[in-house]
């Protein structure tokens, strides 16, 4: 009796989350979907504490840490999240996402102890199971925990020498492991040995690729983490972890691909970090005698407060000088003159895609004027000026007009069809790909150097003057 | 072989489970706006912390005096929870964000 209604607590859980999962989809009932996904999550794990029947009496004691493991979380997470600046949420999505690979990890290994008591002639699929379970939940782990000191700053870009080569071995050990563990039944050894070199794994996988590719590898990261809980799920045949991790590992993957997709990059060199490690020096050809013309702020502010329409291209380094809230109060001003502005977003701008969205509505940017690039692409052409904050290689022409460019074909925001292009940067260093970009010797584009976010407080400060 | 063809035919019901909801996944976000891609991300990372009813029936099935399994298994249900109530309070404070606005206009 009490078992059917953990089953169909289980099925309107899973419904929750296909539903939640759709809704998040949809802008207006984003909201709704996520709290309506939550709810259902509440079910899950109040039917699973008082209608899992197993073998009972005299628990009292596992009672008592399972709510105190609840309690601990739940103060621990909500602390956590609601402290959280809105331009570190990357990186606390990654710091959750390798708490519930951990958490997939650790159940294999519980489960992986009583196991061993077992007798299985022949193919043991529950053995098979547990360590894909184990060694994805690890590799979510130890890798979500790196991706997450990266963007903290607290760990810095660092390749072995021949990492990728290490890499490769790496997962071929494990490979292999798998292999020889499956054909000659379980080993305690041979486990633990498959755990640490996951653990490494994870750390060695994520540790090579560049900040601004960290969005990826969480996305990646994350769909492996649904895919440990859903191999959880099969061990028990639990339709809820099932459901929820499934839908995750596929929604997450899909999701890593749109972002790879919009880079025009292949889901491998960004893993191989090809790009990322290729990056600095490199490819500063042809531009030693083209110089760039700056711009003074004062001229800027000019510029600005006597167009018809500006548009606003904001990227990775406005995320990082955190120029958000400044940045809404010059478009605020501008306005109050009379000035359209709309701010351009380029699918992957900031550190996630839809990341910049986030950040502008943080700052209250109102919903209409943030564009994607399919509708300000053709806006570009009647565009008096565009101002890019800390972008580069998104606006890059190269993308269009250079086949042997390695950007060529990544779809662009054709800020060159404006008017007047002003470019705020903090150098002329490369962009994130470590190519030069010709939009900045253009005739029509001013530099504009120096910090995001000083820059746009004194240029605020130079047109409220005008 | 025979033998692992015989374990996906005893679990006949998961595999096509498994399959259904791979499709399933797949149809459900294929049409997202970039905008909210981010907000998507961080739901989805909360509902894979559904694992926690893993890991609550991992400490459910331990004998009382199994402390390996009962330690194991406690931080488990810790860290499980940590994913689910982050996850959710920070997908929820992402959209608040976004709430706002159609209301202005």
């Amino acid at each position: 009796m009490s078992l059917n209604i953990l089953e169909i607590c289980y099925l309107i859980a899973s419904l929750t989350f296909i539903l939640g999962l759709k809704m998040l989809s949809n802008p207006d009932s984003a909201r709704k979907g996520n709290l309506i996904a939550a709810a259902g999550m509440l079910i899950a794990i109040i039917a699973t504490i008082t209608l899992y029947q197993d073998y009972d009496s005299g628990k009292l004691i596992n009672y008592g840490l399972i709510f105190l493991g609840l309690i601990i979380g739940t103060v621990i997470g909500t602390i956590m999240a609601k402290k959280v600046q809105m331009t570190s949420m990357p990186q606390m999505v990654s710091f959750f996402n390798g708490m519930g690979g951990a958490c997939a990890a650790l159940i294999a290994i519980i489960e992986f102890q009583h196991h061993q008591h077992s007798t299985v002639t022949g193919f043991d699929g529950e053995l098979l199971v547990m360590l894909l379970g184990l060694l994805i939940g690890s590799v979510s782990f130890s890798g979500s925990i790196i991706a997450y000191g990266k963007l903290e700053g607290k760990i810095q870009d660092k390749v072995l020498p021949m990492n990728q080569v290490i890499n490769m071995v790496m997962l071929g050990t494990i490979v292999v492991l798998i292999i020889y563990q499956m054909v000659s039944g379980s080993d305690p050894l041979l486990f633990y040995v498959l755990l640490g070199i996951a653990l490494i794994y994870g750390v060695l996988f994520v540790m090579p690729i560049g900040g601004a590719d960290m969005p990826v590898v969480i996305s990646l990261l994350n769909s492996f983490t649904g895919m440990a809980a859903a191999f959880g799920g099969f061990l028990y045949g639990n339709k809820a972890m099932l459901t929820g991790g499934i839908l995750v590992g596929s929604a997450g993957t899909i999701l890593t691909i749109l972002m790879c997709k919009a880079m025009n990059r292949s889901l491998t060199n960004v893993l191989l970090g090809a790009f990322g490690s290729a990056a600095p020096g490199g490819a500063k050809s042809a531009s030693g005698d083209q110089s760039v013309r700056e711009i003074s702020i004062s001229d800027t502010a000019v510029l600005l407060s006597y167009s018809q329409s500006v548009v606003i291209v904001p990227g990775y380094g406005l995320a990082v000088a955190q120029a958000q809230h400044i940045c809404h109060e010059l478009e605020k001003l501008l306005e109050e003159k009379g000035v359209e502005v709309n701010y351009a977003i380029h699918p992957v701008a900031g550190r996630m895609p839809g990341h910049m969205n986030v950040l502008l509505a943080e700052a209250d940017v109102p919903y209409e004027r943030m564009q994607e690039m399919e509708e300000i692409n053709s806006k570009f052409a009647n565009t008096d000026v565009v101002v890019v904050i800390g972008a580069n290689d998104v606006v890059n022409p190269a993308a269009k007009n250079d086949p042997s460019s390695p950007i060529y074909g990544m779809p662009i925001l054709e800020v060159d069809q404006a008017k007047n292009v002003i470019i705020l940067k903090r150098g002329m260093a490369a962009g994130y790909a470590g190519i030069e970009n010709e939009l900045f010797f253009y005739p029509k584009t001013r530099m504009l150097f120096g910090d995001a976010k000083a820059t746009l407080q004194k240029l605020t400060a130079e047109v409220k003057e005008v | 072989m025979e033998q692992v063809l015989s374990y996906i035919g005893e679990n006949m019901e998961m595999v096509y489970f498994l399959l259904l909801a791979i499709l399933l996944g797949v149809e459900v976000i294929s049409n997202v706006p970039a905008i909210l891609h981010t907000p998507l991300m961080s739901g989805a990372n909360a509902i894979h912390g559904v694992v926690v009813v893993g890991a609550i029936i991992v400490m459910l099935q331990a004998s009382p005096d199994n402390y390996l399994a009962l330690s194991v298994g406690f931080l488990a249900v810790l860290v499980g929870t940590l994913n689910v109530i982050g996850g959710f309070v920070v997908t929820d404070r992402m959209l608040e964000m976004f709430k706002k606005k159609p209301k202005k206009s």
